[in-house]
């Protein structure tokens, strides 16, 4: 028993130790994780970003050096706090509750104390550094912008926030992120990789030679230039077109899927996004709720596609072999059925077949388009469900897959979502229930990227490849493969030519007819869209929206392009006007239309806008009733 | 037969061996906390791990000499070890220097000797020496009264240098004394204390006597067939709850702030990291560092940027823990346990009570530094300062353990031709 004793608490004092050990160095090993390590120091080499150039290789977004004075709050030794904030130019105070903010977020991990100082302010603080232990200057590089346009597609960076530093560790305190617009889509190309080099430390922390022989070390990796398929020439033209109202206008080459220009209007100069005003300029951007200048309408904005929807209408019905082009219908000022209040249409000629149905947008004929298309299946339900098919093969009804990282799905109603509103099966519902969908005003909601979408796939005859903005990536001549893969209508390429026929006769002698561009050969349709707002909880009908698609040249289409103007009136107003002439502007390079010019440039919404805010009632649509004689005259004023 | 003249053969190879890998891992962590890669060159007193290889060096001399001894002399000369041993150490009081607070060496020149390393050595031959003799009894309280004195003088010479952990290790004397039959009732008593002292410091003196008085009451009804005395009951929780309160006085009166301290962060009570705690927070950051098979010879970041204080010495094993990982840590803590095992059982084969009560001596002993260090480099103890054995810098040290362990040797190969 006596020799046991030592024996005993020998061995169970082994046990001890090496159950100790396990728990140190196996089990919880939270305080040598290697960036908790106060013996190694990581000294990281930002590379520049990837430069911006547009198709035709203009420079967009360049970039100009910044400085950070960042902190290790454990290092600092006693300074002049005085001295400091004159060399920086803040308050004691500030100063103060920077430290304290980067005391509390890690006494090890360097902090940033003031954020993107410029080269002058660098140049004056630099020599002055040495002064302040604990006080380091971190270079970085901020975007200099060559443009004063774009500002939606391509996004601004920004420090990143603690939420982003978790998700991912390649980010730290002060890094910079892109967000929205290409800068967040191609953030991996365009920023690189930055480089770290891991210093061993001595307790005195000084740095006594590279960890491990530098073997964790990571070169930077400079981050690639990349040119998109915007035309810079033609964004800053739409633009310009756009100042004083709010929409969109998006181009693409049906060709290619390329996007030609991305209009949102209103927009703001992409460098107020830059440097130490970016915040204040963002909170001010961000929160005007009126205009939504940060409230990306061409990809954002949901809205009944009105008129232009009437092609594929058209095409639907060809396909399904329920009409005919010589098939006629007459209008008598709208499209009676059921006994119910008809669907109205304007005063044309009458009647119309489908080409020259297009042409003067008669609401009649495409309802009875419409209406056999639906009605040649047993059920309405069937009916729909086939027709949605056919408008998802356009690209309709969900997300496009485009390179921009925001997006709507707009939507195709299925037969379920007719169902369930007219909560079936205890009541039916019939075709004449949606008979609005004929003329893109019922329950379809397209964004006007949808819309150009469509339209280029009709210009191509039949498919599209997905619109993207990216045209190539330096070092790399790959673009996406799904950029290059051809998406191919449900609609057989042959029914497509009457259609275009009757989309080139809108400019012939249709809604359009005033628009003509010499030498070019358009094919448009114009849409004019109904909208309600709410306005102290009454639903208050607000002047139409003015749409417009067209595609150009007939024959080998360049451009489609999509025009979406808020509570512009009716489509060939302010829409049709803006196609026309940057149809004009892309395909010549000039634009001879000089009066549509002005009178676009001209005329602002802005009086429009601010009726439904001056809390009184308001007239709509100037009052007016469009009629012939009206439109003979508008267009005269010309 | 002359005992000087045997063949080597005969000495324990499993100590030999275990001795010279720990001496061996032992100079390998020194060099890695001593490293500095701008040294110029090797061969260089300025750097601690070419001083140790001297030590090392000089002490295989040493071997070699124990060795050569004739066994009976430890045995015939213990007792004037023993006094010169002691007056050494009573020396260091007017001629000793102090280095880092304490005076506990003797200085020539740039050498310096620590002798309280030594004097364990002799406390050993020692008390073998008194516990051997026929006419020792150590079940009478005037030789165990004896006994205690034999260990108590070096310690309480020891003590006001100040150097309280070298005075702690005296406590090993405890084995020896137990497996020669000292009664068991010491064994409680030091036990008890020791729990008292842990549990009073942890929950405070009212508690832990209420608990005293419970399980007392608890005992007495359960024995209560036995008739127990209740004098006798009484009188254990009494003297139960005087020390449970003098535990407490001394702790806030006589101790000074920097032992509260370190009692206290071991309890949990605290968790300053910066200041008091920071050498086994550093040290623990070191280990932990070394997850399984460690960062590599020269690759630990804590231990070449000198983060743990006193590395090279007392926490020594934290650079063992960073650069050889779990794996490498466990092998060193197998072959301490290997080494004192091997060492109790050599003991329990010798027919020479001397050999057998030195033996267990060398055990305990090594044994104590062993936990007390390892224990606190692991932060399972409060902060003691005392080497790791073949481990730790220093000449001293390194040689009074070689000489403490291979006397044994020495004794043990011998013990064939006892009779």
């Amino acid at each position: 028993m006596r020799k046991l004793l030592l024996l005993t608490i020998v061995l169970s004092t082994g046990l001890l130790f090496i159950g100790r050990l396990f728990y140190l160095q196996i089990y919880d090993t939270s305080a040598s994780a290697l960036s908790e390590n106060n013996a190694i120091k990581a000294e990281y080499d930002i590379p520049q970003r990837g430069r911006i150039y547009d198709r035709n290789r203009n420079l967009l977004v360049s970039n100009q050096p910044s400085y950070d004075l960042m902190v290790i709050p454990r290092e600092v030794k006693p300074f002049d706090t005085l001295a400091l904030c004159n060399l920086l130019s803040i308050t004691p105070e500030k100063l103060k509750k920077e430290l304290k903010r980067a005391r509390v977020y890690s006494p090890r991990l360097p902090s940033v104390i003031v954020p993107t100082m410029s080269q002058g302010e660098y140049a004056y603080l630099g020599e002055q550094m040495r002064k302040y232990e604990g006080f380091f200057i971190q270079k970085r590089s901020l975007r200099d912008y060559q443009i004063d346009f774009g500002a939606n597609f391509l996004g601004y960076i920004q420090e990143v926030n603690q939420g982003i530093i978790k998700r991912d560790e390649y980010y730290k305190m002060g890094d910079l992120i892109g967000r929205q617009g290409v800068e967040q889509q191609y953030e991996e190309v365009l920023r690189g990789k930055k480089g770290v080099k891991y210093l061993q430390k001595d307790r005195f922390n000084r740095v006594i030679g590279p960890y491990k022989d530098g073997i964790l070390d990571i070169e930077p990796e400079e981050g690639k230039n990349i040119q998109l398929t915007i035309d810079a020439t033609l964004q800053k033209y739409g633009e310009e077109l756009m100042i004083n109202k709010r929409g969109g206008i998006v181009a693409i080459e049906p060709a290619t899927g390329e996007i030609l220009a991305l209009v949102a209007a209103p927009n703001y100069d992409p460098a107020l996004l830059v440097g130490r005003e970016r915040s204040k300029n963002y909170t001010q951007l961000d929160a005007d709720s009126i205009a939504k200048p940060l409230f990306d309408r061409v990809l954002q904005g949901e809205y009944p596609p009105g008129s232009p929807f009437k092609a594929l209408t058209s095409l639907i019905g060809l396909q399904e072999g329920v009409v005919n082009l010589n098939d006629k219908v007459y209008c008598n000022g709208g499209y009676r059925y059921g006994g119910k209040k008809p669907l109205g249409c304007h005063h044309h000629k009458s009647p119309v077949q489908l080409i020259s149905g297009i042409a003067h947008s008669c609401n009649s004929y495409f309802a009875t388009v419409y209406r056999n298309t639906i009605d040649k299946y047993d059920t309405p339900q069937e009916g729909i469900e086939v027709w949605k098919k056919h408008l998802e093969s356009f690209g309709l009804g969900n997300f496009m897959g485009y390179d921009l990282p925001i997006g709507r799905k707009g939507l195709v109603p299925s037969s379920t979502y007719y169902n369930r509103t007219y909560n079936y099966p205890k009541y039916r519902w019939g075709t004449t229930a949606t008979i609005s969908n004929a003329i893109g005003q019922g329950e379809v909601l397209m964004t006007p990227m949808q819309m150009v979408n469509f339209t280029a796939a009709i210009a191509n005859r039949g498919w599209f490849y997905k619109p993207h903005i990216i045209k190539s990536i330096s070092e790399t001549d790959t673009i996406y493969s799904k950029y290059r893969e051809k998406h191919i209508t449900t609609i057989d390429p042959a029914y497509f030519e009457p259609v275009v026929q009757g989309l080139n006769d809108v400019y012939n002698y249709g809604t359009a007819n005033f628009l003509k561009i010499p030498g070019i050969d358009i094919c448009g349709k114009t849409g004019t869209a109904e909208n309600y707002t709410k306005i102290n909880g009454t639903t208050t009908q607000l002047t139409d929206h003015s749409v417009f698609v067209a595609f150009a040249p007939k024959d080998d289409p360049k451009i489609a392009i999509a025009v979406f103007v808020e509570n512009g009136y009716w489509g060939s107003r302010f829409g049709g006007r803006i196609a026309s002439i940057m149809i004009e502007k892309y395909l010549k390079g000039e634009v001879t239309r000089k009066d549509l010019e002005t009178w676009v440039l001209t005329h602002s919404l802005e009086d429009e806008y601010k009726k439904p805010l001056e809390g009184k009632p308001f007239p709509i649509n100037d009052g007016k009733k469009i009629s012939a004689k009206f439109l003979a005259e508008e267009n005269q004023d010309l | 037969m002359s005992s000087g003249s045997r063949s080597v053969g005969s000495f324990d190879w499993a100590l030999i061996l275990i001795y010279l890998a720990l001496i061996s891992i032992g100079w390998l962590s020194i060099y890695s906390a001593s490293y500095n890669p701008n040294a110029d060159t090797f061969f260089s007193l300025e750097n601690l791990h070419f001083k140790q290889l001297i030590w090392i060096a000089l002490g295989f001399a040493i071997i070699t000499f124990i060795l050569f001894l004739d066994t009976k002399f430890f045995e015939r000369f213990s007792s004037i070890i023993y006094v010169i041993s002691i007056i050494s150490l009573i020396l260091l009081f007017p001629l000793g220097k102090n280095i880092n607070g304490a005076t506990s060496w003797f200085a020539f020149g740039s050498f310096t000797l620590q002798p309280s390393e030594f004097a364990k050595v002799a406390t050993a031959l020692a008390l073998a020496k008194y516990l051997s003799d026929i006419q020792t009894n150590i079940k009478t309280v005037r030789d165990q009264l004896r006994a205690f004195a034999i260990i108590a003088i070096p310690a309480l010479v020891i003590i006001p240098q100040p150097d309280p952990g070298s005075a702690l290790v005296y406590a090993a004397f405890f084995f020896p004394l137990y497996r020669e039959g000292i009664a068991t009732g010491y064994l409680i008593l030091g036990a008890s204390v020791i729990t008292l002292f842990v549990l009073t410091l942890l929950f405070g003196p009212l508690y832990i006597a209420l608990g005293v008085v419970a399980i007392a009451i608890l005992l007495f009804l359960k024995n209560r067939k036995k008739r127990p005395s209740k004098l006798l009951y009484l009188g254990i929780v009494l003297a139960c709850s005087l020390f449970t309160f003098s535990v407490n006085y001394i702790f806030e009166n006589v101790f000074q702030q920097r032992h509260r301290d370190r009692f206290n962060i071991v309890l949990g009570k605290e968790a300053d990291t910066q200041s008091i705690g920071y050498n086994t927070r550093q040290s623990e950051i070191a280990i932990g560092n070394g997850g399984w098979t460690g960062q590599g010879f020269l690759q630990g970041t804590q231990t070449t940027g000198k983060f743990v204080p006193a590395q090279d010495t007392d926490y020594i094993f934290s650079s063992v823990g960073e650069e050889w990982g779990f794996l490498g840590s466990a092998v060193v803590i197998l072959l301490f346990i290997l080494l004192i095992l091997r060492i109790i059982q050599l003991s329990e084969k010798q027919k020479n009570e001397f050999s057998r009560i030195y033996g267990y001596s060398v055990a305990g002993i090594l044994f104590v530094h062993f936990t007390v260090n390892i224990g606190m480099v692991t932060g399972l103890l409060p902060t003691i300062g005392i080497p790791l054995p073949f481990f730790s810098y220093g000449g001293s040290g390194f040689w009074g353990f070689t000489i403490l362990l291979f006397i044994f040797i020495k004794l043990d190969g011998n013990r064939v031709n006892e009779w």
